[in-house]
């Protein structure tokens, strides 16, 4: 099984891939498995200064999910690049490296003082962290502040250093968000954010969060995960996305893929299991396998192209693509699996 | 500082009980008991694969048993205060259940002989009782307080009074021993035993207590914190609480890595659950972005 995947420049010789915030900076994971198996490690957002982030209680376990209200905490970008990176480095592990910033400008300083950070193989801008003061600080909710940020990125960041935004569902049209990002330089797209959220302790008729919301995240949010993924690659069928939200199994990571997810995150997930991340990728490769894939992707997208299949004149122009790509066999395997 | 690495096992349930208002479980998990020391900590999935209880539930391990015919086991206790802990309580013997551990920082042991007084509130005098042995083991002297709202949720009263000079009891409704609160009767004990070290486990208001009362009585207090956290081993960043570093700066720390165990002087028991504004990376004067 070919599990070698691309998004935009950045080659990975696999699809799953940590989620920013679920895996600190790879350390304490490595404990469990060999993190350099994954396609790549995707570290929590990273600021310019130390942040203490928000007060406790940060946490929530709700229905197949959890709020949380962490609020970026994190040891600053010289801790970083002096301790965390140098770590990842060592070991061989391909580091997407994910900044936050309060401001335009601390976005592109990020940038800059990471150039040619040992390891890092790719920039992922958290563009919508919901767990801020100001919701007017959460750039990914417009498409001008948005485009904004990523604009200020690609600007600062080395021409060949690929730049994926991160985008938050908690908008009234997340394509329109995603077509600024590409437009402003954006190499892909990752999907989703958490959505926020709130939680109140009837007993004590108060929120349960000292934040008040917070982010929601786990399986309970997978088929918003699932919608923004399919509408975005409906829209930009060759802009490359990385999916998470809520994926457990390699059945729901290779939902995500059907979607149109070239790699697959996995967050929430690892803080019941935190062998979760390669497991998923073992067995999205089985998954692949038992419905006849030869590669993972072959399987990207495709649930856009079955869905069209039966709808006539649509349909017929997906099989045109599909013949001159050259994937044949597998169709009539695929309809056996389902 | 050593760290035994955690390890994730495929563990089974040996025996499950009722210790009072309390359930005690032994779970058999190869690879954790032979590492554990008094204070660490294994955080157990509840729910079964498919569950929407998605987050760890960690546990203060009990007891320890590294040999026999089924390996290692560890014992945990636990009172049922939610789905996770009631789904603990359903289970039957050879049940399978993931276990990771063992977690956190230990209690710290003295190298010379010392005088010890352990401080458990509620279940959180179960990690005490292996310390109390590992204490006696390096020739301490060891007694005990112990508090619980009522006699039922008193734990491990008979075990302590084995392996102790002495044990002191309170409880809220006063159904055995004191009625009060441990730091009733925790000064009288300090004096008592010429303590020099105290230990303690339970909730953040008696620690904060009992460390108070070991710094008036110029003893030292190493207290194992009970904070909510999703995973245990580090990565989900929700049990933090602010803890003055050895720079004498305040940071946001994890008690799953960086404790459950703190020396309890350094710990700003008035501003847990805040971050205070001289915390490092404390929002500035107006707020953070």
């Amino acid at each position: 099984m070919d599990l070698a995947t691309t998004l935009g420049p950045l080659r990975l010789p696999a699809p799953v891939l940590t989620a920013s915030g679920c895996a600190a900076a790879g350390r304490e994971l490595a404990q469990f498995f060999d993190i350099a198996e994954l396609g790549a490690v995707v570290t929590k957002s990273i600021m310019m200064a130390p942040r203490a982030g928000r007060a406790t209680p940060r946490m929530a376990e709700t229905p197949s999910g959890m709020l949380n209200s962490i609020g970026l905490q994190g040891p600053g970008v010289e801790e970083f690049l002096g301790h965390d990176l140098p770590w990842l480095a060592e070991r061989g592990v391909r580091t997407v490296v994910s900044i936050a910033g309060g401001s335009v400008e601390e976005f592109a300083l990020l940038t800059r003082r990471l150039r040619g950070a040992p390891g890092m193989v790719a920039l992922e801008v958290n563009i919508s962290c919901p767990n801020v003061a100001d919701r007017g600080l959460v750039f990914a909710c417009r498409a001008g502040s948005a485009a904004e940020v990523i604009a200020a990125v690609r600007r600062e960041a080395p021409r060949d250093l690929p730049v994926l935004a991160k985008l938050s569902p908690d908008v009234t049209d997340i394509v329109e968000i995603a077509q600024a990002v590409v437009e402003a330089g954006a190499n892909g797209l990752s999907m989703i954010n958490t959505l926020l959220g709130m939680v109140i302790d009837v007993d004590r008729a108060a929120p349960v969060l000292a934040g008040v919301t917070g982010g929601l995240s786990g399986p309970a949010i997978r088929p918003v995960a699932v919608r923004c993924i399919w509408q975005v690659h409906a829209a930009m069928p060759h802009v490359p996305i990385l999916g998470m939200g809520g994926v457990r199994s390699g059945r729901d990571a290779l939902e995500l893929v059907l979607a149109g997810a070239s790699a697959v995150a996995v967050g929430t997930a690892t803080f019941g299991d935190p062998s979760a991340p390669l497991r998923v990728q073992d067995e999205l490769r089985h998954e692949l396998a038992v419905r006849g894939f030869a590669s993972l992707a072959d399987a990207v997208g495709l649930a856009h192209r079955r869905g069209a299949r039966v709808s006539g004149a649509v349909g017929a122009h997906v099989a045109v693509e599909r013949d001159e790509s050259g994937r044949d066999g597998a169709p009539d395997t695929r309809d056996e699996a389902r | 500082m050593s760290r035994a690495a955690p390890v994730q096992v495929r563990g089974e349930v040996l025996s499950l009980r009722r210790v009072g208002a309390y359930h005690a479980m032994t779970i058999l998990a190869p690879g954790i008991a032979e590492h554990t020391r008094p204070g660490h900590f294994v955080a157990l999935a509840v729910g079964g694969p498919d569950s929407g209880l998605l987050l760890r539930r960690a546990f203060s391990i009990y007891k320890t048993s590294d040999r026999g015919v089924y390996g290692g086991t560890v014992e945990i206790v636990f009172a049922v205060v939610g789905q996770g802990t009631a789904w603990l309580a359903r289970r039957d013997v050879h049940d399978p259940i993931d276990v990771v551990g063992p977690l956190g920082h230990p209690f710290s042991l003295p190298k010379h002989p010392v005088n010890a007084v352990l401080v458990g509130g509620g279940y959180g005098t179960a990690p005490l009782l292996s310390l109390a042995e590992a204490l006696r083991a390096r020739g301490a002297r060891v007694d005990f307080v112990l508090g619980a709202a009522s006699e039922d949720r008193l734990f491990g009263a008979l075990e302590a009074k084995r392996i102790s000079a002495s044990v002191a009891i309170t409880t809220e409704d006063g159904s055995v021993g004191e009625r009060g609160l441990v730091s009733d009767v925790l000064p009288g004990m300090l004096a008592r035993s010429d303590c020099d070290v105290v230990y303690a486990c339970g909730p953040m208001g008696m620690l904060a207590a009992v460390t108070e009362q070991a710094n008036a009585h110029g003893a030292l207090a190493q207290c194992a914190v009970e904070e909510s956290m999703a995973c245990g081993v580090g990565v989900c960043m929700t049990c933090v609480l602010p803890v003055i570093g050895e720079d004498g700066i305040t940071r946001m720390v994890r008690s799953c890595v960086d404790g459950p165990v703190f020396r309890g002087d350094r710990v700003r028991w008035a501003d847990v659950g805040t971050v205070p504004p001289d915390c490092l990376g404390a929002p500035a004067a107006g707020g953070q972005p």
